[in-house]
């Protein structure tokens, strides 16, 4: 019988010792879930939940920091997709949005490319004093152009 | 004449279905006049649109060019009869997304004037295969099976491969489509022309001509024909009346018992498709000098008068050359362009003769198949799929929006025969799920793709601010250590002198 209990508690002392050593000191895997979960984000970099990118906004998830409803672009999608990665509750999307185009009136612009210097993913051509326009293509719908237009001439279309 | 050939690989699955040819074959093919008006579509082919090179009011003469191919994948249109340009618009038109596409419109004049060619029919053999490639591009020749595939293209992409078969087919195994069937038992030469020029294009000796059991004419024509010129590189061969044979891997996998891999080509396996009416256009344009500007199409079903082929100018409405057929019967309630199986629904027949219009079917009203009921996994389906997919579970994954295991399941190799709908005891509208279930994975593919460009150029962008900015600090530290090394005194002597420009300034 007490063979029997101290055997247990010496498997049960070395486990508990070994674990906590190796959760330590082992290196975790957030890095590589962090990457999972900006996989999953639709890149827009738009910082409509409070994050300035996608990335960081995939850390504070991982860190259990911000909730997983605070992507308009992703949408509910992206919502259930990182509930089933990380193994939370589905919640409803805190905030819907379209997807859209931000489109210059060129007749408007007056070539002060703040613009230029607002948009994340390089989308906006022009030079100073020089009518700018974006490429559709690869223009994120994200909006951060918009506010620094001195002359209002961006708007968003949506898509589809 | 010289007798078709058997020996056959093996298809899996299949349907035989009801012909319902005889109607629409028992006169010749008949000739439509010029219409008043043209209508074309500036996008009858698979790839990027062909942009419009002529101006609205401005004259056009039969076989003109009015609409370039641009891109790497596309083809040229051409005018169908001599008239004015009236109108560059959007117009009802049968395709698989949007009901209406950008056409040029022209207004006929009746006199049918073709354009001056300045070049005399050459003798294609003489010409070096690219050339022959490039003139095949000019003709705005595509697939005219079905796929409207620009020809041009996919001989330039056989041509990368190592070819040594070309198939024709003839098989035409849709019912009521009898277009192919008709312009076998009459142009049979012209076809037969068409393939020598392919194979001279591709640089190959081998052409099986391949014709389905229940088309004896065609056989029996084609057949005579290659007795007269005793060309042994074609060769005549039958196979059995079964639904889909005529799909391109599926005659692949029949005729030269190869099997086309997942998601691959028959160039993969050294063959070549062409289509029957694809090779007399080819012979048209190469010997007879004229473009692709009209095409036999099949006007059948219970809802017009009197079923025949008929040869039409692309750009004819639907509603001419059935007003010149014969006109609809009292029955006549939905239009098909294409056949029962694979066509699409059209709500008007102001929608043109187009280069993929095989078939215009018009039916008295849809046969009444049940409500869908849940699957009882009998399993009909699976043995049914010419592509020996599993219907039953790709459904299940379909109906949970399952991504990977539709991909794993090989959803996207499914060639929407439709063969599965009509076995289903459930009446589940199978092929039309997966058309949805597809649409949505090339949908997230393209997203996927999108948000990763996106990712690389804010990082691009992301580096490029960092690099600036050490650049911008290293910079200013250089100066602050350049002003330190020259000492206290030579600040105050530039001090100073500012000072006293500032003053001579005043």
């Amino acid at each position: 019988m007490l063979t029997a209990v101290l055997t247990i508690t010496a498997i049960a002392l070395i486990a508990g010792v070994g674990l906590s050593f190796a959760s330590r000191r082992l290196p975790s895997s957030d890095s590589d879930l962090v990457e999972q979960v900006n996989d999953l984000l639709p890149q827009t970099q738009c910082a409509q939940c409070g994050y300035p990118g996608c990335r960081p906004y995939a850390a504070a998830v991982v860190e259990g920091q911000a909730a997983i409803n605070l992507c308009p672009p992703g949408g509910e999608d992206t919502v259930r997709r990182l509930a089933d990665l990380l193994g939370r509750e589905l919640i409803p999307l805190a905030e819907a949005a379209t997807p859209a185009v931000a489109v210059i009136d060129e007749a408007l612009c007056i070539g002060c490319t703040h613009c230029l210097k607002a948009c994340p993913v390089d989308a906006i051509v022009g030079a100073h004093q020089l009518m700018h326009t974006i490429i559709e293509s690869e223009c994120t719908g994200c909006e951060l152009c918009v506010a620094p237009c001195p002359v209002d001439c961006i708007s968003m279309r949506p898509l589809g | 004449m010289s007798a078709p050939t058997y020996d056959l690989g093996t298809l899996h699955g299949g349907l035989r279905l009801p012909g319902h040819k005889a109607d629409s074959t028992r006169s010749a093919i008949l000739d439509i006049p010029v219409p008043s008006q043209l209508i074309l579509p500036i996008t009858q082919h698979v790839g990027d649109p062909a942009q419009p090179i002529v101006g609205i009011g401005e004259r056009v003469l039969k076989g003109q060019l009015i609409a370039e191919s641009e891109g790497t994948l596309g083809a040229p249109v051409h005018a169908s009869s001599s008239g004015k340009v009236i109108a560059i618009e959007p117009w009802p038109v049968s395709r698989r997304y949007g009901d209406t596409a950008p056409c040029i419109v022209i207004e006929c004049d009746g006199k049918d004037e073709a354009i001056a060619r300045a070049d005399a029919p050459p003798n294609f053999t003489r010409l070096e295969a690219p050339d022959v490639l490039r003139k095949i591009l000019q003709g705005g020749i595509v697939g005219l099976g079905g796929a409207v595939f620009p020809t041009a293209q996919k001989l330039m992409q056989a041509r990368t491969c190592e070819i040594d078969h070309l198939l024709l087919n003839g098989v035409e195994c849709e019912s009521y489509i009898s277009c192919d069937d008709m312009l076998m038992r009459e142009r049979a030469g012209e076809i037969i022309s068409g393939a020598q020029i392919l194979m001279h294009a591709l640089q190959i000796d081998v052409c099986f001509l391949v014709v389905e059991s229940d088309k004896p004419d065609a056989i029996q024509k084609l057949g005579d024909v290659l007795g007269e010129i005793s060309d042994d590189r074609i060769v005549l061969k039958q196979v059995p009346t079964i639904y889909p044979s005529g799909g391109e891997d599926q005659l692949v996998q029949l005729v030269t018992n190869r099997e086309v891999p997942s998601g691959g080509l028959p160039s993969d396996v050294g063959c070549l498709v062409q289509n029957v009416g694809t090779a007399a256009a080819i012979h048209s344009w190469v010997i007879d000098n004229e473009p692709l500007i009209s095409r036999v199409t099949t006007i059948t079903g219970d809802g017009v008068a009197n079923p025949i082929n008929v040869r039409a100018r692309i750009g004819t409405t639907i509603a001419d050359i059935i007003e010149i057929t014969g006109g609809y019967t009292d029955k006549a309630q939905q239009l098909i362009i294409g056949g029962p199986m694979t066509g699409k629904s059209v709500s008007t027949d102001r929608v043109p003769l187009v280069k993929a219009t095989n078939c215009v079917l018009v039916m008295s009203e849809t046969p009444a198949i049940g409500p869908e009921l849940p699957c009882i996994r009998c399993g009909d389906c699976a043995s049914v799929c010419p592509v020996q997919l599993l219907p039953q579970q790709l459904f299940w994954y379909a109906c949970a929006d399952d991504e990977k295991k539709l991909r794993d399941f090989g959803l996207m190799d499914c060639i929407e025969c439709g063969c599965c709908d009509l076995v289903c005891p459930s009446h589940i509208p199978l092929t039309a799920d997966f058309r949805v279930a597809k649409g949505r994975i090339r949908e997230l593919a393209d997203e996927k793709a999108r948000a990763a460009r996106a990712r690389l150029r804010f990082e691009a962008r992301n580096d490029r601010l960092e690099r600036e900015e050490t650049e911008r600090a290293s910079e200013l530290s250089e100066q602050k250590e350049s002003a330190k090394k020259a000492g206290p005194s030579a600040i105050a002597e530039i001090l100073k002198r500012k000072k006293k420009k500032h003053e001579e300034d005043k």
